[in-house]
């Protein structure tokens, strides 16, 4: 069977995962997930009726189990403090980042 | 010979404290004792080196809170001694799954991503835990964001070993959690089932976990893996243990709009009764495996350990004789689909969710020189990462890809329509079956050896064929200790029920451990308290 995720593939998925890898977890990494897309083709093989709903989670929520909706209403936090100094590197109360790369679209 | 007080239940810890004839610190004290006896050196992020005796202890908490927890003690002796109240959970230890939040507490999820992270607030669990009385002596360990049935993916190592044998694994991802219960050192602790994390760790340490219904137990504050199926759930040494700690933790929240508001009933109260009126019924689906060969990656069939299944066919035969009527033979035909199924969803939902690290906002940042933004994310989450969150983000890219999309993320919704039925089927009032609950093997296997199957994430993943079903169709599922192997491990029985019913399962649980109280097995003890008093 072809592999289903080509060495052309990989490297889209990791560009697109934002994943700095080295050779090694490269190699891993892409063998682990063609073994996992032979378990996955088992989905292929069945019958699936395509009129039936998609269930995206277990349990139906239906209006007598669910919370309604809170109000709208911004509440002042006094955890602003706590949660900015998690931030690695902090200039005052802003988070600083390295230069943005910048596309011309024009 | 007393027991030592770190071994005694939930129940009986809450009703001394609450009544005054012991302390919450005298509890703190000898469950420090015991963390002292079996822990061994704590798990780290330093490079991992094998070391003498690094396989004869449990290596559970990656973060200790002992002053923490010293406070909290004294403030339920100090309410103790006012007349007051301190809560159904009044001076009980508790380890949290370090997958929660807990303010002011390194919230690691077992990821050197993490490693740094303080949390700024409480999960909502821990909360309602706390606010009863529990006492939380600190963080365990887990597989890396929960990603792991052996708890061998965590970035902090040595891994926990199974206190039965602590030369294999103690399950996962809540291997920590179940490990620490089983060998005394909380008497309660909090987990979370994605695809079986509550349950196989309990079956293979030989504890008490349930998966409630999902949307029973808030998830705020629980990092999150695959949102539409993570469930927060106990681990207790008892049914009766478990039973009270969900009624503590479960109900609506207002944080958390998946919370479902189905009113919250009194789990202990019905556990005592018998199980006349109750169908509980046998699928040949659970007494056999589908599986790709380790080898060719060709599907192979073949039947569950036997051990494990005469342990399934005995318990049937021990709650009939308790009033129970046994239906066998009832079909669960996509049960082998679940596995499937859930590497497409679970790696969809962690891609998405894992987005969020990227060394800007919180957790680590890569401390190199990088030439620009994008170039700190790819080095942030490249060295932060471990290798099962870079699979799972990978896949889950590849799978929900648009030109990939239909044909693998919405086909396997729909499978999850198909498990859905088989539930509701046999579960149906007025259907063929009518079960009350399902009872199945939790594990195919009793625990292996840690290494055994690491680095192979597809033999990894199916070690929850058995459990993830219940996760697809958001039912409540427990598993209850039913014997040892031959090998002196232990053996798990689950059972599978409708949504919000956990009373019955439960009172079922308490059934099968009423019905082997006398055998031998109930007496033998986790290999890591030999010689301990």
């Amino acid at each position: 069977m072809a592999e289903a995720i080509t060495a052309e593939i990989f490297h889209h998925l990791v560009e697109l995962a934002a994943l700095e890898l080295d050779a090694d977890e490269s190699e891993y990494l892409r063998a682990q997930l063609n073994s996992q897309m032979k378990a996955i083709r088992e989905l292929e093989a069945i019958v699936v009726d395509d009129t039936a709903g998609i269930t995206s989670h277990g349990v139906p929520y239906t209006p007598d189990i669910s919370a309604t909706p809170r109000a709208d209403i911004a509440v002042p936090s006094d955890a602003a403090d706590a949660i900015l100094q998690q931030a690695p590197e902090l200039d005052g109360r802003y988070l600083v980042v390295p230069d943005i790369p910048h596309t011309d679209l024009t | 010979m007393t027991t030592p007080l770190c071994d005694l239940t939930a129940v009986e810890i809450a009703a001394r404290v609450r009544a005054g004839s012991l302390r919450a610190e005298q509890v703190l004290d000898s469950a420090l004792e015991r963390i002292r006896a079996v822990e061994g050196r704590a798990p780290s992020l330093e490079p991992y080196v094998l070391q003498p005796g690094d396989r004869q202890t449990v290596h559970a908490f990656i973060t200790l809170t002992e002053r923490r927890a010293r406070t909290q003690a004294q403030a339920v002796d100090r309410l103790v001694a006012a007349g007051k109240d301190p809560g159904p959970l009044a001076g009980v230890p508790l380890a949290v799954k370090d997958i929660f939040c807990v303010e002011g507490t390194p919230s690691t999820a077992a990821s050197r991503i993490l490693a740094s992270f303080i949390a700024p607030y409480t999960a909502t669990p821990v909360a309602r835990l706390e606010a009863a009385g529990a006492i939380t002596l600190g963080k365990v360990n887990l597989d890396e964001f929960t990603f792991g049935s052996s708890n061998e993916s965590t970035a902090f190592r040595p891994p926990p070993g199974n206190p039965w044998d602590p030369r294999r694994v103690p399950g996962g991802s809540s291997g920590a959690s179940a490990a620490a219960v089983a060998a005394g050192e909380v008497a309660l602790s909090l987990g979370t089932d994605t695809a079986g994390s509550i349950r196989q760790p309990a079956a293979f340490c030989g504890v008490v976990g349930m998966k409630p219904t999902y949307g029973r137990v808030s998830r705020y504050g629980l990092i999150a893996f695959a949102s539409s199926l993570d469930c927060p759930g106990p681990v207790a040494r008892t049914v009766t243990d478990a039973a009270l700690m969900l009624g503590v933790m479960a109900g609506a929240d207002v944080h958390d709009a998946t919370a479902a508001t189905v009113p919250v009933p009194d789990y202990v109260a019905g556990l005592e009764q018998d199980l006349r009126g109750l169908r509980i019924g046998l699928s040949p689906d659970y007494f056999r495996l589908r599986y790709p060969d380790p080898q060719t990656g060709e599907l192979r069939e073949q039947p569950i350990t036997p051990e494990i299944e005469k342990a399934v066919h005995e318990t049937a035969e021990r709650l009939a004789r308790q009033g129970a009527e046994i239906i066998e033979a009832v079909p669960m035909p996509n049960t082998h689909l679940g596995i499937p199924a859930y590497f497409v969803i679970s790696r969809v939902e962690a891609a998405s969710n894992l987005h969020r690290y990227d060394g800007i906002k919180y957790g680590f940042r890569y401390p190199g020189p990088v030439s620009d933004l994008r170039d700190l994310y790819r080095k942030s989450r490249g060295a932060g990462f471990g290798l099962q969150p870079k699979l799972r983000i990978l896949m889950g890219m590849y799978v929900s890809a648009e030109q990939y999309e239909k044909g693998y993320y919405q086909r396997a919704l729909r499978v999850r329509t198909m498990i859905r039925r088989d539930f509701e089927l046999a579960f149906d009032p007025k259907g063929p079956h009518r079960l009350h609950a399902l009872l199945t093997a939790t594990t195919p296997t009793t625990a292996f050896e840690l290494g055994a199957v690491y680095g192979d994430s597809v033999l990894m993943q199916y070690a929850d064929l058995l459990t993830v079903p219940a996760d697809h169709a958001g039912v409540p599922g427990l598993s209850v200790p039913a014997g040892l192997d031959a090998q002196g491990l232990p053996i798990g029985v689950q059972l599978l029920g409708p949504d919000f019913t956990e009373p019955t399962l439960l009172r079922i649980a308490r059934a099968v451990e009423r019905g082997t109280e006398a055998d031998t097995w109930r007496k033998a003890r986790p290999k890591v308290l030999a010689g301990l008093a």
